[in-house]
């Protein structure tokens, strides 16, 4: 299957929620490959991020390393440490220009001591993906290209494409306050499995499925374009 | 070939440093102290000081009432090291051999060198002008031996010079503490009526030893020169400097790159022998046109790896330009550190900091987009957000305390608060609904308030009070209110930042 290969020695990597996990191939959270999430509305961008971590620190579960690349940073590195990271073993690097962001990334992907590169970039083109790609099955680091609010949704190479929104919290028996970070997500492509729509929540350092229908909104729009 | 000795004494060796390095000192009267069980000795008086009657050793309390207007300046053990070491090193260009001799001297072997400034006297008097032009009172002896050179630097009366053979008649007539003895032997040596070295100096050796033990005999021997006293000397580093002569000019890219790739192997074989590796280089070509071209790199691990150094000059390469031709090539270790060789692992899963090859994509970042790209966080003791994480120096530095997760925070901090309208109602109840670049917010959910006091010991401000936020659409905030509600004070809001 091309673009996705589980070694022997990936370690098995488990998010935690039977039903999603169901849509990938072989039931597991493909690694050594680029994944893509798309960040449409600005209000989103901290919901990805929190996804992202999430999944991030289930890749750096034992030890690791990530690489956080992007423009203009606001990730709060206090804050990741509630998504189950140690901050301190996060390297950010903060470049200018978009060009940079993907130049960087591909010299992280080449570099098989990092466990995740995450690169917020807000265009790029096939040709760039594919180089990422190839970097990323060569070195076995996986990778998450956070497309912010893009000009166009153009199709480029990674197995998934994912969009992460937030939605209304809940707390137990109607109690008052503002419950864990909730979103819904969409699982928009997913090379060999089935793409698919969940709402899940972080709590207790861990994903957890919410079953009740939540009417958020949908993107029939990027599954069309993309 | 007959041994030659020089023994240089420091009469004020710190003092005379200080006053060197701030000629303003000189009139002030001013001395150096250490603690010394709960007391404050001084260690060292300025010569204005030591002209009121105080002495070295003394108290610090006991020489202000002979003298109130003293200024004191704190003492270093290690500074009279230092300096002598300093010194030693810059008197290796009179003799390769040149040992430290501690607390307040230095002693030069000048076997076989003192014919290449003429004579001995020459000679002499070239150091001890040399040395006196640093502003160092000094006094200096020549002689046969170690032991002789010493007694007659500090205690010789009639002349600086003793020639071959001699040395033994000079010592007869000095005080017995010429011979470097401890206070006690000083002390019996006295009691005994034997002030001069000579009263002793022919005695029997056994009733010698019975009386003032081995140390004794030793030291007299080595003035005597009945036995060879070993020195340690001082051994200068040696600069990690290469560099290659062209025999034709150099003009194009490949040739700098092959004079580059010379260089970076020599000086990594010698790193690789010495355990080390370099932190910051510099390669230099100089053109025919008496110019100098120079570009240098960074690293953030010592490296030795010569693939990896010429990786990071590479990029730099295109900055040279060779005009009519470069004739030299130098290749500048700056900064060398100890390369602690960690492990190797078998499988890739252990990632860590430490890695080379981390440490190697950094390096290669940086020198192509500038050295304050990347950043790492560790935790600091502050309540404030903004201050409550600070950035690493190195790869390598732990924090001390733990990353708190006790209180929320949100994944995106605004670097500056966003100002926002509010409807709130009063006193303290977190906004019913709030504008936001131009957006009305309608709050559902809120938590109770979290208040974080402005730290009056940096700079003085109001206190944040806090609320987490979820308006109608499922999006979650971090507001805060900068101060109370008061009569004449309407406290403004900020949006600081958004939780997951």
């Amino acid at each position: 299957m091309q673009g996705i290969k589980t070694l022997r020695t990936d370690n098995r990597v488990s998010l935690g929620v039977y039903s999603l996990e169901k849509s990938f191939p072989n039931g597991r959270f493909p690694l050594g490959c680029m994944h893509e999430l798309i960040v449409n509305r600005a209000e989103n961008a901290s919901a990805t991020n929190g996804f992202v971590s999430g999944i991030v620190s289930r890749l750096m579960q034992l030890s690791g390393l990530c690489v956080w690349i992007g423009t203009v940073r606001n990730i709060f590195p206090g804050a990741l440490k509630g998504f189950g990271i140690d901050p301190d073993k996060i390297i950010f690097i903060d470049l200018k220009k978009d060009k940079d962001v993907l130049y960087a990334t591909e010299e992280a992907l080449k570099c098989n001591k990092v466990t995740a590169v995450i690169a917020e970039v807000k265009n790029i083109s096939f040709k760039e993906s594919r180089r990422f790609q190839l970097a990323a099955e060569q070195s076995r680091v996986t990778g998450f290209i956070i497309r912010n609010n893009p000009h166009s949704l153009n199709t480029i190479a990674c197995v998934s494409r994912w969009c992460i929104t937030s939605i209304k919290s809940d707390l137990p028996d109607g109690m008052p306050g503002v419950g864990f970070a909730r979103w819904q997500v969409e699982l928009l492509k997913i090379r060999n499995g089935t793409p698919g729509k969940w709402n899940i929540e972080w709590s207790a350092n861990a994903f957890h499925e919410i079953k009740q229908n939540n009417d958020a909104m949908t993107h029939e729009e990027l599954r069309k374009i993309g | 070939m007959q041994q030659r000795f020089i023994a240089i004494w420091f009469r004020h060796l710190k003092t005379d440093r200080m006053i060197a390095r701030k000629p303003q000192l000189k009139n002030i009267p001013f001395v150096l102290v250490l603690p010394d069980h709960g007391r404050m000795r001084i260690t060292e008086a300025s010569a204005v000081v030591r002209s009121k009657g105080i002495t070295n050793n003394m108290l610090l309390a006991d020489a202000r009432i002979i003298f109130p207007a003293i200024e004191v300046i704190d003492d270093n053990d290690d500074l009279a090291n230092r300096l002598l070491k300093k010194i030693a090193l810059w008197c290796i260009r009179f003799t390769p051999v040149v040992a430290v001799d501690l607390p307040n001297g230095i002693i030069l072997d000048t076997t076989g060198c003192t014919h290449l400034w003429g004579s001995e006297e020459v000679y002499l008097k070239v150091i001890i002008n040399r040395l006196k032009e640093f502003g160092f009172h000094i006094r200096a002896a020549m002689a046969d031996t170690i032991g002789a050179a010493w007694a007659i630097s500090r205690y010789g009366k009639t002349k600086a010079i003793i020639e071959t053979g001699k040395h033994i008649e000079a010592l007869m007539n000095l005080p017995a503490a010429a011979l470097r003895l401890d206070v006690h032997q000083l002390d019996k040596l006295h009691k005994l009526g034997l002030h001069t070295i000579s009263s002793f100096m022919n005695m029997q050796r056994s009733v010698l030893r019975r009386r003032f033990g081995e140390h004794f005999l030793l030291q007299l021997d080595y003035a005597l020169g009945n036995k060879e006293e070993i020195i340690q000397p001082v051994i200068p580093v040696e600069a990690y400097h290469e560099r290659l002569h062209c025999m034709e000019n150099i003009q194009t890219k490949t040739g700098i790159e092959i004079a580059l790739k010379r260089l970076l192997e020599e000086i990594c074989r010698r790193l690789q022998k010495e355990g080390k590796g370099l932190r910051r280089a510099s390669f230099k070509a100089y053109r025919i046109d008496d110019k100098t071209e120079e570009i240098s790199i960074v690293t953030n691990h010592a490296s030795n790896n010569t693939h990896h150094l010429f990786k990071l000059f590479e990029l730099k390469i295109a900055t040279i330009e060779p005009a009519l031709g470069i004739e030299l090539f130098t290749l500048d270790a700056l900064k060398v550190e100890d390369i602690i060789t960690i492990q190797e692992t078998f499988w890739t899963a252990n990632n860590s900091l430490e890695s080379i090859e981390v440490a190697e994509l950094l390096d290669n970042l940086q020198s192509k987009f500038g050295n304050d790209i990347v950043h790492r966080y560790l935790p600091d003791e502050h309540h404030l957000p903004e201050r409550s994480v600070k950035e690493a120096t190195s790869l390598k530095e732990k924090s001390l305390i733990e990353w708190r997760t006790d209180k929320l925070r949100p994944i995106q901090l605004l670097h500056q608060p966003q100002r926002i309208e509010v409807t709130a109602p009063i006193p303290d109840y977190p906004p019913m609904n709030f504008t936001y670049k131009g957006k009305l917010h309608k709050v559902l959910k809120a938590d109770a308030c979290e208040r974080i006091e402005a730290e009056w010991w940096i700079d003085a401000g109001l206190h944040r009070d806090y609320y987490i936020v979820e308006d109608e659409e499922g999006k979650r905030y971090w507001l805060y209110r900068l101060g109370h509600y008061t009569d004449a004070y309407k406290p403004s809001w900020f949006l600081h930042g958004f939780f997951a």
